[in-house]
């Protein structure tokens, strides 16, 4: 059964082919059942890649119509092949979830204690043979499972830089309470609450936080990575498809937490540099006095832009020689 | 602690001594065990966790003793004579506690007060030897406040430090207890965990000796 | 003179939690008035407040975590119709208000709901199924429960007094630290914490002495019945992981009340510390719920599969193993920090390896129900309702696992799903099935089987149609903590989740008119057996109500299954097992009220440095000292109960077997 709910679902990947093919030799060797066997029975396959498109057309459907908003319908390189791995993963611990909640209830019905027909085996609790194979099956699934864990953290890492001939775009992020300032050290210009980023170029971004933690998240392109005082992180995305994707912090940061949403504008590369070319001309500078200004709490949604950068700002901000963001103003008068 | 009763009429074994078919195997069949090791074991467990809190503190200090904020460092801080005194002073104070005990099982009441005063004046010392050093670092402006590696490093020994006073306030109630109740069943009890506790004690220092203070001056 | 409290501390302001607030103390000043009027007082302290027993402290456990229940869920409905009407919308609840909610919510369901309904039931059963009259330390167990009590009684203080903490039920710094968070939220949280978390701590101590120490003549290791074993693992955990999360939150109170760096964000503090302490405290923390929780489910299925455990030594080896591998596993709660590959994918697979024994265990209770007659009462219910939710959220918990899944997932509603359904199916379903299954062993009369039913079916429906849309929104990349938000797609997911928790809330109702009912038809469903499921372990062994020394005499274990092995000759011969032995008085623990007042004075130095009034604290601190100098001075520890009154009251419980026995049809 598992063997081929794991065929069904990985269709054509070798790899798994070939994890798969140890993994049933092994389940073979160590049960005797026999499930090679079982594969060579072609309606039994039919009816497992019915019932597999069934269990699909039950969880996903509502996640997936139509909501293009979903992780699920992802935008860029990263997004895409995090989206595969989820869904792997997902449908491979399907395969035994649900037999396994169907088998309880089935179970649980035939041997109630209202049916004659059930055989009642008052003293039947252990059998070796059926130990090693309770242990087992969980055991080759999650050693399935950690094979795509391990290789899937490493390929997937945050830090790693992507795999392109274009030279990657540099972007550092801040967040502040409660808003985002991107700054564009190559343009040496800098947008507040509005991410502006060419499709098809990848971007290095390096995250800090001027005040408390957050994460920065763009659910259709990367992943989600904390932004915290005192240190860089490292993400690197690239955005497949021209469009505006929504943004937020994913970790509570405070009272104006709800209002960390930015916009994310994917943008064809003429149309990143006339942006940038734009934003140099109008706007204020941002050099400390501004960020002093920005370190106080804002719910303030407004996107704008600085035409001028300080030189450094962001290292600065990391290296904690400005300081960090201001709190909550003591005007409250419980606190007093 | 609260079991005093002697195990010779202990009314939790009847059933054990009643039964004569009894044909249990394997480990831990002999039904319960005595209060003595009810308590002791109890108190064991305790001190197991207590030092689980202070690995916690130790895990902390790790991380932050390099988090000196340009302030000074354990280098420059740390003086080995005062913590020499600080060390013996301790387990000079764990050895009369050991006397304290024979003379607890003699039930001698001279001797058992008179070792427990020398184990609590030494332990005194050791507290105000500490805490001379924490006002000596205070008033260089290296206190608590100055940077995380010297938030961590007096927490740590402070942490340290409190023990020993509960264990003096404790100390100090004991003897008043066994003055005038005299040599109970239960202070028995409560003399071997007061005891488990100041060796503890010495066994924390040890590693805050060690781990905090040599290696400070080292690095 | 009183730090800082003055008049502002009450929140003339804000309607509703001022509105709540007096409710709360207006419905206890009323209980307080009746019990009062009625007389019950005397009754209540001489039995109940400075009761020692196991059995009462247990007991007092449970209802503290029913009532801190309705707390908990009250906040939850709050926050899902917020959620439910902030679509482009502030809806009625402002981000100071809506942030304490979902605090106080996570921070009560898990310390004063699901921790005291665990350690009540340990506490009521563990002595009963080992067959021994008593925990290892009766006082210090009171001590324990006073204190857990002290700390919900501190967060629900904050209702009026103050605010809470609004950073989160765990609060990460730097959010948590004085200059962000400035009022007393955060203290309030810290110092119900501590004194909670010092309950917690001793009575992991007690339990675990008690079990390793004070077992009935003949119950080695593996006699223990499986509940016994899962709890030792639970406390062996509690043991372990509590003193870190003491140190933890005693680091951010010195950073908070002393000017200290340890998380800060000047001076070199390390906030990444604290997340890491916090969860090698707070992953233990999930299995030391969940793992007695396990206990149950084995005992409730074996007993009404009429079979015994399968795969008993498999189960003891699972649980021990989900017990060491849950202290390696804490990272994956920030796998998004950015640690690379090797560290996220060493934690990702030791996350996924507890999956093992968790699914062997899951493969065990099918294997006992196998060849069963399964009967469907409510436990059993609520025990089939588990395996089925179970397996889903411990699917997700694993695809959480998975680092790059995390990478889109981390902190989304996913999450929040996931853990609702391991906790609320898991730990909760738990708890209902052993408070229905042991409800007749503590009361003498079964809970409404009719009422509890509908409950279930309320409750397990409700669930699904309260999370599965929270599974949803966190693949539409809905993340936690939202006070409003403007994406139209969250919208109807939202009031569907709002929906199922309506259904929720119509269970817990049936819940309430299950007990009210079955009280007031007490007599009526009276059982004088002791032995109403057909039970197999010791507990059952007693009569029902137990007697305060719980068996007239140790009795001898002989097999896995001591009550069943017992019953099963008896049947043979047609005549109780053993002849009446020769009664002998019994010494036990005399009532006192060292806990009581311990907790007195805990409250008092946990309110006084919550506001900074330290005189207060200083003369608390005084008084919990004195405390236990008088306890320690005291002469006589213990009753005796005359040989006489045992052999009355064992007498009776014998009479009665007899007779049962008689009117079974043999097997």
């Amino acid at each position: 059964m598992l063997y081929i709910f794991l065929v069904v679902a990985l269709g054509e990947n070798q790899i798994s082919r070939n994890y798969l093919l140890i993994f049933v030799r092994r389940v073979t060797l160590e049960t005797g059942l026999p499930l090679k066997n079982m594969l060579n029975q072609p309606n039994l396959v039919s009816v497992a890649r019915q019932a597999f498109r069934c269990i699909v057309g039950i969880v996903f459907p509502l996640a997936l119509c139509g909501c293009n908003e979903s992780i699920l319908s992802p935008a860029g390189p990263i997004a895409e092949a995090e989206r595969v791995i989820l869904l792997n993963s997902l449908t491979i611990m399907l395969a035994i979830v649900i037999p396994t909640i169907l088998a309880t209830l089935a179970i649980a019905w035939w041997f109630r204690a209202s049916n004659a027909r059930a055989n009642y085996l008052p003293r039947w609790s252990y059998s070796g043979r059926l130990e090693l194979i309770i242990w087992s099956i969980p055991t080759l699934v999650i050693l399935f499972l950690g094979g795509i864990t391990w290789i899937g953290s490493h390929d997937l890492d945050p830090a790693l830089p992507l795999n392109s001939k274009v030279k990657p775009l540099e972007i550092d992020v801040v967040a502040l309470d409660w808003r985002w300032l991107f700054i564009y050290p190559e343009q040496n210009i800098a947008s507040i609450n509005r991410l502006v980023a060419p499709v098809g170029v990848p971007v290095h971004l390096r995250i800090t936080s001027a005040t408390v933690f957050n994460v920065f998240f763009v659910p259709r392109i990367a992943s989600e990575i904390y932004a915290m005082n005192g240190m860089a992180t490292q993400l690197n995305l690239e955005v497949d498809k021209p469009g505006t994707y929504f943004g937020l912090s994913a970790h509570f940061s405070g009272d104006g937490f709800s209002d960390m949403m930015f916009d994310m504008n994917a943008v064809s590369a003429t149309n990143f540099s006339a942006w940038a070319d734009q934003s140099r001309k109008s706007g204020p500078i941002l050099d400390k006095a501004a960020y002093y200004g920005l370190l106080r709490q804002s719910r303030d949604k407004e996107a704008y832009t600085y035409r001028r950068v300080q030189n450094g700002l962001f290292d600065d901000i990391v290296m904690q020689k400005l300081p960090p963001g201001d709190g909550p103003h003591t005007n409250d008068t419980r606190e007093k | 602690m609260n079991r005093i009763a002697l195990d010779a009429y202990d009314p939790n074994r009847i059933g054990h001594r009643n039964d004569d078919a009894h044909d249990a195997k394997g480990h831990g069949a002999g039904g319960q065990a005595s209060t003595r090791i009810i308590v002791g074991y109890g108190f064991w467990i305790f001190l197991l966790s207590d030092i689980i809190m202070f690995s916690a503190f130790f895990a902390g200090y790790a991380v932050l003793s390099p988090a000196t904020a340009e302030g000074p460092s354990a280098a420059q801080l740390f003086d080995l004579n005062n913590v020499a005194i600080e060390t013996s002073c301790l387990l000079l104070s764990s050895f009369v506690c050991g006397l304290a005990s024979l003379a607890v099982d003699k039930q001698s009441q001279l001797w058992t007060q008179a070792a427990l005063f020398v184990t609590g004046l030494l332990g005194l010392a050791f507290l105000l030897l500490e805490i001379h050093e924490f006002i000596g670092l205070v008033n260089q402006g290296a206190g608590p406040t100055r940077s995380a590696f010297l938030s961590a490093f007096f927490t740590l020994v402070g942490c340290h430090g409190l023990h020993i006073t509960v264990g003096l306030l404790w100390l100090g109630t004991m003897m008043a207890q066994i003055f005038a109740k005299g040599f109970r069943q239960e202070i028995h009890y409560r003399f071997l965990c007061f005891s488990l506790f100041w060796h503890a004690l010495d066994i924390i220092w040890v590693a805050i000796f060690s781990l905090v203070y040599l290696m400070g001056v080292i690095s | 003179m009183l730090g800082k409290l003055n008049w502002n501390a009450i929140p003339f302001d804000q309607p509703i939690p001022l509105a709540a607030g007096i409710l709360v103390f207006l419905v206890l000043l009323g209980v307080l008035a009746f019990i009062t009027v009625k007389g019950y007082i005397p009754y209540l302290w001489r039995e109940w407040i400075t009761s020692v027993d196991h059995k009462r402290i247990g007991i007092m456990y449970c209802l503290l975590a029913l009532v801190m229940l309705l707390r908990g869920f009250i906040d939850a409905l709050m926050m899902r119709s917020q959620q439910a009407l902030a679509f482009h919308a502030p809806g009625y609840l402002p981000p100071e208000h809506y942030d304490q909610i979902f605090s106080a919510h996570g921070t009560i369901m898990i310390f004063f709901v699901a921790m005291p309904f665990i350690v009540g039931l340990m506490n009521f059963v563990v002595p009963l199924q080992l067959g021994v009259r008593d925990v290892a330390f009766p006082t210090f167990n009171s001590v324990s429960f006073w204190l857990t009590a002290s700390g919900a009684l501190l967060v629900n203080i904050s209702l009026i007094i103050g605010e809470f903490a609004k950073t989160g039920w765990l609060p990460y710094p730097p959010l948590s630290e004085l200059k962000y968070s400035p009022g007393v939220g955060v203290d309030y949280y810290l110092w119900a914490l501590q004194i909670a978390g010092v309950g917690t701590l001793l009575a992991g101590i007690n339990m675990v002495t008690t079990i390793l120490k004070m077992r009935a003549p003949g119950m080695s290791y593996t006699r223990m019945p499986i509940f016994c074993w899962t709890s030792l693992a639970s406390n062996l955990l509690i043991v372990a992981a509590f003193p870190i999360l003491t140190a933890v939150l005693a680091m951010l109170i010195l950073d908070r009340y002393l000017g200290f760096h340890f998380f800060t964000n000047e001076a070199g503090g390390n906030p990444m510390l604290f997340m890491n302490l916090i969860w090698v405290w707070g992953h233990p923390e999930v299995y030391i719920l969940i793992l007695p929780a396990f206990g149950v489910f084995s005992e409730v299925i074996s007993t009404f599969s009429g079979k015994p455990l399968f795969g008993y030594r498999s189960m003891i080896m699972a649980t021990m193993v989900i017990c060491i591998l849950s202290f390696m596993v804490w990272l994956h709660h920030f796998f998004t920090m950015g640690a690379g590959g090797d560290v996220n994918g060493f934690f990702g697979i030791a996350t996924m390896i507890i999956a093992v024994p968790t699914g062997v265990k899951v493969f065990n209770w099918l294997l006992t129900m196998y060849g069963g007659r399964v009967r469907f009462n409510t436990p059993m219910l609520w025990s089939i309702g588990f395996m089925v939710t179970f397996v889903i959220g411990g699917m997700t918990g694993v695809l959480l696992a998975v680092p790059p899944a995390d990478f889109v997932l981390h902190n989304s509603l996913f999450l929040v799903a996931h853990f609702h359904n391991v906790i609320i199916g898991g730990v909760l379903f738990g708890a209902f099935a052993g408070y229905n299954y042991w409800f007749p062993k503590a009361f003498g009369f079964k809970l409404d089987e009719r009422l509890g039913k509908i409950a279930f079916w309320f409750w397990f429906i409700g669930f699904y149609v309260a999370f599965l849309p929270l599974y949803v929104l966190g693949l539409l990349g809905m993340t936690r903590r939202l006070q409003h938000y403007d994406v139209p797609q969250w919208h109807p997911w939202l009031l569907v989740a709002a929906f199922g928790a309506l259904l929720i809330l119509c269970g817990i109702g049936f819940q309430i008119a299950q007990l009210i009912v079955s009280i007031r038809t007490s007599d009526h469903r009276r059982d004088l057996t002791g032995d109403p499921w057909d039970g197999r372990t010791l507990e059952w062994a007693t009569s029902s109500p137990p007697p305060s020394f719980n068996f007239a005499v140790l009795p001898n274990v002989k097999g896995e299954e001591p009550y069943w092995g017992m019953k099963l000759k008896a049947r043979e011969t047609m005549h109780l097992v053993t002849d009446e032995p020769q009664y002998e008085p019994i010494d036990m623990p005399r009532n006192n009220p060292t806990g009581f007042v311990t907790a007195f004075f805990a409250v008092i130095i946990g309110f006084a440095m919550i506001w900074h009034i330290w005189w207060l604290a200083v003369l608390g601190l005084a008084g919990a000292y004195a405390t236990f100098v008088v306890f320690a001075w005291r002469d006589v520890a213990e009753t005796e109960i005359s040989a006489d009154e045992v052999a009355r009251i064992d007498r009776a419980n014998r009479a009665i077997r007899t007779v049962v026995l008689k009117r079974r049809p043999k097997q």
